[in-house]
């Protein structure tokens, strides 16, 4: 990722401190770590691996964080499928507004200004879906028979995703799958922005666990979390190497996993969504209710 | 041997008192420490077979129906039902009115059946209604009884009840095994926890046991090692061996191969037999399961693929 402002970012001279023949101390600036982003926390990798990605240090995480993640994950679900519409909207809104508050931050990354924009007005947008998706995607059935007969679509549960690396896509992959209650483990590709948008989620009325976020090689953990038993659904938008991914689309058929795969890469993030990506990750109920007489 | 304390009662307190203080901060860091062995692959596929063999599983609810012993009793015959090769637990622990059902439920299978009594889990009440409690669950079907003694006593050095109290108890067991709660996280100090252990020995335990799982400080490693030191010191004083049952708050199976590498640091391999050492728990076994197929199938398991309870 470009940076176009790190030089005047990461080092701040301090003013001369007196008479020149003084020493002059110049202040450090304090760097940061990018560390995951676990259960609402941000800790460092089980491993203690980190790498280095455009000078940042970055942590590189295991097949073990991902484990814990999926754990942290599994553990938010029901509360988070529980919670009502209305305030799941409410949370994604609020992303929204805080993504607005940290422009300068993305900006420095090497985001641009329209990519920003449409950022904003994606999570807007999903937010607005929360409360009506139910609407779309369920409704009453018309049957032969003396019964009520509801579809509601309900969440999959615990999603994992291989994210693509810029600030859009990892968006797009994120909010329709938490709109409607899921809770995801994201392998993120751009890890500073990734790590930025986790900082936002950590201060945004998300509840821990609901989006968790490794930085790293997702060749490397991507095949634990397709495997895994306790995940339910896998979406591979970032996955670039067609091969791997059919490795992957294998290993998750073990467990019958839902799995994902836009055209990677090459999917348009700035285009219109629709409402497969939120579709693509809800279950449908229906319930079969005796009319009264 | 129950009766035949090798000291009098007389010299009982001066005996317990007369004991070596525990060396706090030396006892914890001792099972920090033992706490980051690292057990890995073929290792670790054998500590996770002894702890579930060394398992008690465990249901005290005051909701328990015979339907949930049941349903518990199948699972500790057999713990996975997809898996011939998982061993089955040590015992089934229930509640005195839930013994018939799961001796029934287990017959033939070579588990356990140990029943709590003596008004667990408070011990506050009298002799006699404890005694009671102990004769029906042995006559029902139980052939190991956790028992608990009673703190209020204990703490107030009346040293002599909890004697009394235990070697009572041993009689109306009969052959049934008796396991000693001492309830650790009511006794405040690891001085207590040694002498409680040393009591409960020297009235005839054949087991002590830490907690009862229904207080704020259950099982602990530094607990359970400075009772595993009490029953090493006991073998080598008095010749006969007693077992150790940490109970309540082990959750995982990185906590079970903790204990286990307690065990072999400080009693040895003696102990590391599911007659000598048990695990008080529920929610382990599950964690236990889910580990165990993480090794053979290579990857990781959920919990929905193994019952609750």
């Amino acid at each position: 990722m470009p940076k176009t402002s790190s030089s005047s970012s990461k080092v701040t001279p301090a003013e001369p401190a007196g008479p020149a023949e003084l020493p002059v101390s110049v202040r450090l600036s304090v760097r940061k770590t990018y560390k995951l982003y676990i259960g609402g926390k941000f800790p460092r990798s089980e491993s203690g691996r980190t790498f280095v990605a455009d000078g940042d240090n970055v942590a590189l995480a295991s097949r073990k964080d991902a484990r814990d993640a999926v754990v942290a994950a599994r553990a938010a679900q029901p509360g988070w499928a529980g919670a009502t519409a209305y305030n799941r909207g409410q949370v994604l809104y609020r992303i929204a507004e805080m993504v607005e508050s940290r422009r300068d931050e993305f900006a420095a990354l090497g985001v641009p200004a329209a990519e920003l924009d449409a950022t904003i007005d994606r999570w807007v947008w999903y937010a607005g879906w929360s409360d009506k998706i139910a609407q779309v995607a369920g409704g009453a059935n018309p049957v032969a028979g003396p019964f009520f007969n509801i579809s509601a679509p309900e969440p999959t549960g615990v999603v994992a995703i291989v994210a693509p690396a810029t600030l859009l896509g990892l968006v797009s992959v994120i909010a329709p799958a938490i709109v409607t209650g899921n809770t995801t483990v994201v392998l993120a590709a751009g890890p500073q922005i990734a790590i930025t948008l986790a900082e936002i989620l950590a201060t945004s009325d998300v509840p821990g666990g609901v989006v968790n976020i490794l930085t790293g090689k997702y060749a490397e953990t991507a095949p634990w979390l397709a495997a895994h038993a306790d995940v339910n659904a896998l979406d591979l938008t970032g996955v670039e190497h067609a091969e791997l991914a059919a490795e992957l689309e294998r290993a998750a058929a073990g467990t019958l996993k839902r799995v994902l795969r836009p055209d990677a890469g090459r999917a348009d993030f700035t285009a219109d969504p629709g409402l497969k990506p939120m579709t693509a990750l809800l279950e449908t109920k229906t319930v079969w209710h005796p009319k009264g007489y | 041997m129950t009766a035949t304390a090798p000291i009098g009662l007389s010299d009982l307190r001066s005996y317990l008192h007369g004991l070596p203080g525990v060396d706090k901060v030396g006892v914890e860091a001792r099972a920090a420490a033992l706490g980051t062995r690292s057990v890995k692959t073929s290792s670790k596929a054998k500590a996770i077979d002894l702890a579930i063999r060394m398992v008690d599983l465990t249901t005290l609810e005051g909701a328990d129906t015979p339907g949930k012993v049941r349903a518990l009793c199948a699972k500790g015959r057999r713990p996975d039902p997809a898996d011939p090769s998982v061993p089955s637990v040590a015992a089934i622990c229930v509640y005195p009115a839930m013994v018939p059902v799961a001796a029934a439920a287990l017959a033939g299978s070579g588990v356990h059946l140990a029943s709590v009594a003596t008004a667990f889990p408070s011990g506050q009440a009298p002799l006699e209604v404890k005694l009671a409690d102990t004769r029906a669950a042995v006559a029902a079907g139980a052939d190991e009884v956790d028992m608990v003694i009673s703190r209020g006593a204990f703490l107030a050095g009346d040293y002599a009840r909890v004697f009394d109290e235990i070697v009572a108890v041993k009689e109306a067991c009969g052959s049934a095994h008796l396991k000693v709660i001492l309830e650790t996280g009511e006794l405040a100090t690891y001085d207590n926890v040694r002498r409680a252990s040393w009591l409960a020995m020297l009235a005839g335990a054949d087991f002590i046991k830490t907690s009862t799982g229904k207080v704020a400080v259950n099982a602990t490693l530094p607990i359970t090692l400075v009772m595993l030191e009490a029953v090493r010191d006991f073998r080598a004083k008095f010749g006969r061996q007693i077992g150790v049952k940490p109970a309540g708050g082990i959750k995982n199976t990185k906590d079970a191969i903790k204990y286990l590498v307690l065990i072999n640091e400080t009693v040895g391999d003696d102990w590391l037999d599911p007659a000598w050492f048990r695990f008080g728990a529920s929610s382990l076994l599950n964690d236990l399961l889910m580990q165990r197929t993480k090794l053979t199938t290579g990857h990781y398991s959920g919990p929905d693929y193994f019952t609750l309870d």
